[in-house]
């Protein structure tokens, strides 16, 4: 099939030249190079697990992103911006950038100054031991069956796109991973991600240049995206008064409370796999200015995701569906879009580095999900529940030990994937479980002194449980979505949003009815750990272009503009 | 980040921006000798040259401004 590109073939999507060859070796040896480089420069546990403490806002900023940009988020979705449109950028935009700047201003402090090494570490403090392993526990299985889904899912992307063998992509990327991260520990996953920044951008940026130009400029590729699809497709908020009115089948309700409130702030705020890089900062200015750099670039990250998804719609020759009908039709997924760009613009060379921005887009989330694992399993779990009293030494080889062991179960994860394909379904509703409740205990443990332990353990499980019900009540009765979803017609992502806002309320309620018939901790002891018992260092001093309130400004203004301009 | 004279994480970017930089600029300038029969989209726009100039470039500002034998 000629789609305009020079390298398609019949069995894979893309033929690498050797260039392109060289150009994905050279990833891989300078990986590896940095973690034996950083090998002799993680010996305490504090350069382990929080790469010595000592990284300015610009690296723990970039690597806060870097370790979310993973391959699939970049090729999911601009399936999903080919599939719903524009409505996609709202997972970048409303959906990222207000909870990015609210942990930067409000929560970093409380993250910082109580020198938490983790999120489940904050829970110990602020609740005691039940929450904090209620919540590593959680984590530790859930990052790391994540990280073997993810795993899978890119053998899977380059099996299609490179006609890879699926072991042979498995193996080679997550031993590097696991070498790197062994090797360094905190500090190599960050100096890579950081480099895996870059080089997505470099690799990704090339793809929507040349498609508005081809396209004609963005109002050309409006109204063939209008021909081609729907004029809805190109509107951010304007469809969103009915679920009927937009492909994605969502109320702006949803996406306003749903994923700007609750997914959002949940998954930015308590996820230990972004805010892991976070606490790395070497004082608490860097810590509160790491997000809101964070929030600067991922503003601009639809540019290299959501609009190849929308060019994709307006220039491709062909007709993208979903994976089953793609399968039985031999025609190309929704998935494919992506690498279908990259392919139509990119000769020798430019494809090389594009399919290294993919793979260094999986290896930084892969590494996000080991480093994290490996930290909560040895503060969280080993060192609270097995051997409370080891040297610093100890702990350190455990992390090293256990990032190996979070990589052979990722590996084993997508072996198990690659036999029972529903997995994956169930283990990404599961990791959604959790989360909204894990953001209503942890805000009202930081904001409201009240909050006791007994509410903050029964409030976190009662979400948690109340999350997995909904869930099963509208799997096992499907009618049931009009009263989790509050409409009938509403489609997966619209019952994802409403449920995390149900199990996030019902979190809530039960922690604040449970703090209230239970005794609170004295404010002595929540020095550090709780708004009002805290004092957080004055920045009156420091000159207004220093100040990480002063950028979040900035940062909103220019959110606000585009919401405002693709209304 | 740098300290007690270690190699910054800048010049490792640089170090990766300008080695590609060189292969991508190299492949497009073999292009421009030896046009391939099956030609990308916008051929004629010369991405590869372009784009992988403007990578050589920033790799050896960053290479240069980064150098540990600077430090």
């Amino acid at each position: 099939m000629n789609l305009g590109m020079a390298t398609i073939t019949g069995d894979r999507l893309v033929h690498l030249a050797p260039v392109d060859l060289v150009i994905v070796v050279f990833y891989f040896v300078l990986v590896l190079a940095i973690g034996f480089y950083l090998k002799g420069r993680s010996n305490t546990g504090e350069d382990f697990f929080l790469a010595g403490r000592e990284m300015t806002a610009w690296i723990a900023g970039l690597s806060f992103l870097s370790a979310n940009l993973g391959a699939l988020e970049l090729m999911g979705w601009a399936a999903a911006s080919y599939q719903y449109g524009i409505l996609a950028a709202h997972w970048y935009w409303i959906g990222a950038i207000p909870a990015m700047l609210f942990l930067g201003l409000v929560m970093m402090p409380f993250y910082y100054i109580s020198k938490t090494h983790s999120v489940p570490g904050y829970l110990k403090l602020r609740f005691g031991e039940s929450s904090s392993v209620l919540s590593a526990v959680c984590f530790a299985f859930m990052t790391v069956l994540m990280s073997g889904i993810n795993m899978y899912a890119m053998a899977l992307v380059m099996k299609v796109v490179l006609g890879w063998d699926i072991n042979f992509s498995i193996w080679v990327s997550s031993l590097t991973v696991a070498i790197y991260v062994t090797l360094g520990g905190l500090r190599s996953a960050i100096f890579n991600e950081v480099l895996q920044f870059i080089l997505i951008w470099a690799g990704a940026l090339v793809i929507p240049v040349m498609g508005l130009i081809e396209a004609g400029g963005w109002k050309a590729l409006q109204l063939k995206v209008a021909q081609n699809a729907s004029v809805e497709y190109t509107h951010l908020w304007s469809t969103l008064g009915s679920f009927k009115d937009n492909p994605m089948g969502i109320h702006w309700t949803g996406i306003v409370f749903g994923l700007g409130f609750v997914i959002s702030f949940a998954y930015w705020t308590t996820d230990f796999l972004v805010v892991q890089r976070v606490l790395a900062a070497k004082d608490l200015r860097a810590a509160k200015m790491a997000p809101i750099i964070g929030a600067a670039f991922k503003m601009f990250v639809p540019f290299i995701v959501i609009l190849p998804g929308l060019l994709g719609l307006a220039v491709l020759p062909v007709k993208l569906t979903g994976e089953a009908v793609a399968v039985a039709t031999g025609g190309h997924s929704y998935n494919e879009v992506l690498p279908l760009m990259l392919a139509r613009y990119c000769g020798p060379g430019l494809l090389g580095l594009g399919i290294t921005a993919l793979i260094a887009g999986f290896m930084s989330g892969m590494a996000g999900n080991v480093s994290a694992f490996s930290t909560v399993w040895t503060y969280d779990i080993y060192k609270a529940l097995i051997k409370k009293k080891a040297t610093d030494a100890h702990y350190v080889l455990m992390g090293r030990w256990s990032t190996i062991l979070g990589v052979l179960i990722s590996i084993g994860t997508a072996y198990l994937v690659m036999s029972f394909l529903s997995i994956m379904d169930y283990v990404q509703a599961l990791f959604s479980f959790f989360v909204a409740p894990l953001f209503g205990t942890v805000i009202l443990g930081m904001l409201w002194k009240r909050a006791t332990a007994a509410g903050g353990f029964w409030g976190l499980l009662a979400g948690t449980v109340s999350s997995v019900g909904m869930w099963a009540w509208v799997k096992f009765d499907p009618t049931a979505l009009r009263y989790v979803a509050l409409s009938a017609n509403a489609k997966d992502m619209a019952e994802n949003m409403y449920r995390a806002l149900w199990s996030w309320i019902i979190c809530v309620v039960v922690t604040v009815v449970v703090s209230m018939a239970t005794k609170p901790k004295p404010d002595s002891e929540l020095v550090g750990l709780v708004y009002g018992a805290t004092e957080i260092p004055s920045e009156a001093e420091v000159p207004l272009y220093h100040k990480p309130v002063f950028w979040a400004v900035v940062v909103t203004i220019v959110f606000i503009a585009l919401n405002i301009i693709f209304w | 980040m740098r300290s007690d004279g270690s190699i910054s994480i800048w010049f490792f970017i640089g170090v990766s921006l300008l080695v590609n930089g060189v292969l991508i600029f190299g492949a497009g300038l073999y292009q421009l000798s030896h046009p391939p029969a099956v030609k990308v989209v916008l051929y004629d726009y010369h991405a590869n040259v372009w784009w992988g100039g403007v990578l050589l470039i920033i790799g050896l500002l960053y290479c240069l401004r980064y150098n540990p034998k600077r430090a």
